[in-house]
């Protein structure tokens, strides 16, 4: 498909287009955060920003979601699906990486039976991507097989010297360029040579990173009992406050827990996401079945880089953001696991 | 630094004073400590430096408890913690040897990272300076520029509590701002105003219970949100009400038992300025009932836990508008 380039200047054009037929999505500081919001015109979008905060998951999977509603009138009651309302929506700035964990949650939520809340959102969303420009220590990526200068998505894009590039990948991607190549210029050769000129600097600069060469070995389904069973996970374990932080800042993480709020009148059942560290993380009858924090943290890691990859072909539920190693209080996280256990130190 | 502390806990060790050391553990980026314990053999990996920023007190509930005694590597600021969880009988004293190490001010990564820096590959503290090395070149900065909020508001850098001291020899670090600056602004909002502030703050939580599970005067075995039973759920930001009254509530049962250790804020992944509910309702308790710090004294009276005749009457809060 043909690449499209607008000036930098003109982005705001750009946004007020694309906003026009449907909600936009950016990263936008709002209280020294970057998330992704809603655009308007007063918005101070951050494009430069690395990663935001949260990842992108929410748009797809949100926090929290009401699922439905049931109402007492005298001995009956009555069931009314009262989903929240899905429009169609436009998800701009997403780096390689969260671009990546789409398809890791595909795997989860579109897998039969599919969930039909994350299915509609999917469905509704545009994806527009943007190539890393000055990749942190924290990223990894690359271990992942994700290639952070040519990020997925329906239309990717590259901001190289204040001009930004812009090729749609898939129909969804084509289609919406169509609504505003009036803004834009087609790009000739010259451009492509830019845009694969700032690839091979980003490329240079990935290769320089602490983290580029991470090494996987060992998780895998075929090791998941030496992993399990390894002595390691005490001492990793052992600071852990069980507090949610790494898996909601997690663009991969996908449990979730539904319960029932009793507004006196009726019951709103909802579905928000859940934390493997959290206490009542799959709460039972009979209790929990990882009472303490070593087997709380232990599954975190076990399913991110061994059950998840023995059961959907090898693909890691991580894909290197790096958020979990900026956010985590005390500083343990998977890149810590990694190395204690795999690489070098598989036995 | 990390050289004096190390041969301390060795001599300490190898005496038997202690079997094992509550310290910090050094991470892959030179900023990225762990709290753990160290028995004699691993003492390789133990570091303290502007990076120590957790406060290990409340990690000693757990150890102890252990047999054996341990040795807790405790800064200025984390000896109030201590006190106040022995108050609260949380602490096993007989079991714990507090080393108190001497603190320049925390720094903050995150301050690091606002002024620029990306890709960093070392850090090291020269004096007043870091000096940054990363992928993008070598960075300079002053200290003082990324110090912790906390710690610009440095409650000393005397040890409320310590079997021993380790000094430095360097200057002690002091407190560059008045504490209740932000709090007094807060106060002198509209309540319109203040509402405002705290909504756009406080919609940022994503109730990963970070501030809570890190406090040390947290230390309920099971947190009332944590209960199914309580009908509030812990993990869901469901609406604003949840969002505003999780804090607010806790600010309330931590109030008088808050030293202001900070830790909430330094840990909020979401950077909301928790440790303002806390100073609050310090000062307040300052105003009200005398200047008490919580934490510096384990015979002092509790402002809240003791009555007095003289007290102020719930009706304080109408008289002054609300503030």
């Amino acid at each position: 498909m043909m690449m499209y380039k607008i000036n930098v200047d003109r982005l705001p054009e750009l946004y007020a287009k694309m906003a026009e037929s449907r909600a936009l999505y950016l990263p936008i500081e709002k209280n020294d955060q970057v998330e992704f919001h809603p655009w308007n015109a007063d918005a101070c979008v951050r494009l430069d920003k690395l990663n935001t905060a949260k990842s992108a998951k929410d748009l797809f999977f949100p926090q929290t979601e009401n699922l439905m509603k049931f109402k007492m009138q005298g001995k009956n009651i009555s069931i009314e699906e009262n989903r929240d309302p899905v429009e169609p929506f436009v998800l701009f700035g997403v780096r390689a990486c969260d671009v990546r964990s789409f398809d890791v949650l595909d795997k989860v939520f579109l897998a039969d039976p599919v969930d039909t809340f994350y299915q509609s959102r999917r469905e509704n969303g545009v994806v527009i991507s943007m190539a890393c420009h000055e990749p942190e220590e924290t990223c990894f990526c690359h271990a992942f097989g994700i290639d952070a200068a040519d990020p997925a998505g329906d239309i990717s894009c590259w901001m190289v010297e204040g001009t930004l590039y812009w090729k749609p990948l898939t129909e969804k991607g084509q289609a919406l360029t169509e609504t505003v190549s009036a803004l834009m210029e087609q790009a000739g050769d010259q451009d492509q040579a830019k845009v694969e000129e700032s690839q091979k600097a980003l490329h240079a600069v990935m290769e320089k990173l602490p983290l580029y060469d991470l090494d996987l070995t060992g998780f895998d389904g075929d090791h998941l009992l030496e992993k399990f069973n390894s002595e390691k996970w005490a001492k990793l374990s052992e600071a852990c406050l069980g507090c949610g932080s790494c898996t909601f800042v997690c663009p991969t993480c996908q449990c979730y827990d539904i319960r029932d709020y009793d507004n006196g009148h009726g019951v709103q059942r909802y579905r928000c996401w859940d934390s493997c560290m959290y206490s009542d993380f799959t709460m039972m009858a009979h209790g929990t079945p990882r009472k303490t924090q070593l087997e709380k943290f232990r599954q975190r890691f076990m399913h991110k880089l061994v059950y998840f990859p023995s059961n959907n072909d090898g693909m890691y539920s991580c894909v290197g953001c790096g958020r979990c190693l900026t956010k985590c209080p005390i500083s343990m996280n998977i890149v810590k696991v990694i190395k204690a256990l795999g690489g070098e130190n598989h036995a | 630094m990390t050289e004096l502390i190390k041969a301390k806990v060795s001599e300490l060790l190898a005496n038997q004073t202690a079997d094992r050391v509550l310290g910090w553990k050094k991470g892959e980026f030179f900023y990225d400590e762990t709290p753990a314990v160290f028995q004699a053999e691993e003492l390789d990996d133990l570091v303290y430096d502007g990076f120590s920023a957790p406060n290990l007190s409340k990690y000693l509930i757990k150890e102890s408890k252990k047999e054996g005694k341990v040795i807790a590597l405790l800064k200025p600021c984390d000896t109030y913690s201590f006190n106040q969880l022995i108050m609260e009988h949380r602490i096993n004293r007989d079991n714990v040897y507090v080393v108190g190490v001497p603190c320049r001010g925390n720094l903050d990564i995150n301050k690091i990272r606002e002024k620029g820096i990306k890709g960093i590959q070392s850090i090291k503290e020269q004096g007043d300076e870091l000096i940054i090395e990363t992928i993008y070149g070598t960075k300079t900065l002053p200290r003082e520029e990324v110090i912790l909020d906390r710690c610009l508001c440095c409650k000393g850098s005397q040890h409320m509590v310590a079997d021993e001291v380790i000094e430095s020899g360097e200057p002690a670090w002091e407190a560059k701002a008045d504490r209740f600056e932000m709090v007094t602004k807060l106060e002198n909002m509209t309540s319109d105003e203040r509402f405002a502030f705290w909504r756009g703050e406080l919609s940022k939580c994503i109730r990963c219970n970070a501030c809570r599970n890190v406090c040390p005067a947290c230390s309920c075995l099971q947190c009332v949100f944590d209960d199914p039973a309580s009908k509030v759920q812990a993990k869901s930001n469901a609406d604003d009400f949840e969002e505003n009254m999780f804090h607010i509530i806790r600010a309330f049962h931590v109030a008088g038992r808050c030293t202001d250790c900070g830790e909430c804020s330094r840990v909020c992944p979401q950077g909301i300025p928790l440790h303002l509910l806390n100073r609050k309702f310090i000062k307040d308790i300052d105003t009200f009932y005398g200047e008490y710090q919580a934490g510096a004294d384990i015979e002092a009276k509790g402002p809240l836990t003791e009555f007095n005749k003289d007290d102020v009457e719930p009706s304080i809060v109408k008289e002054r508008g609300g503030k």
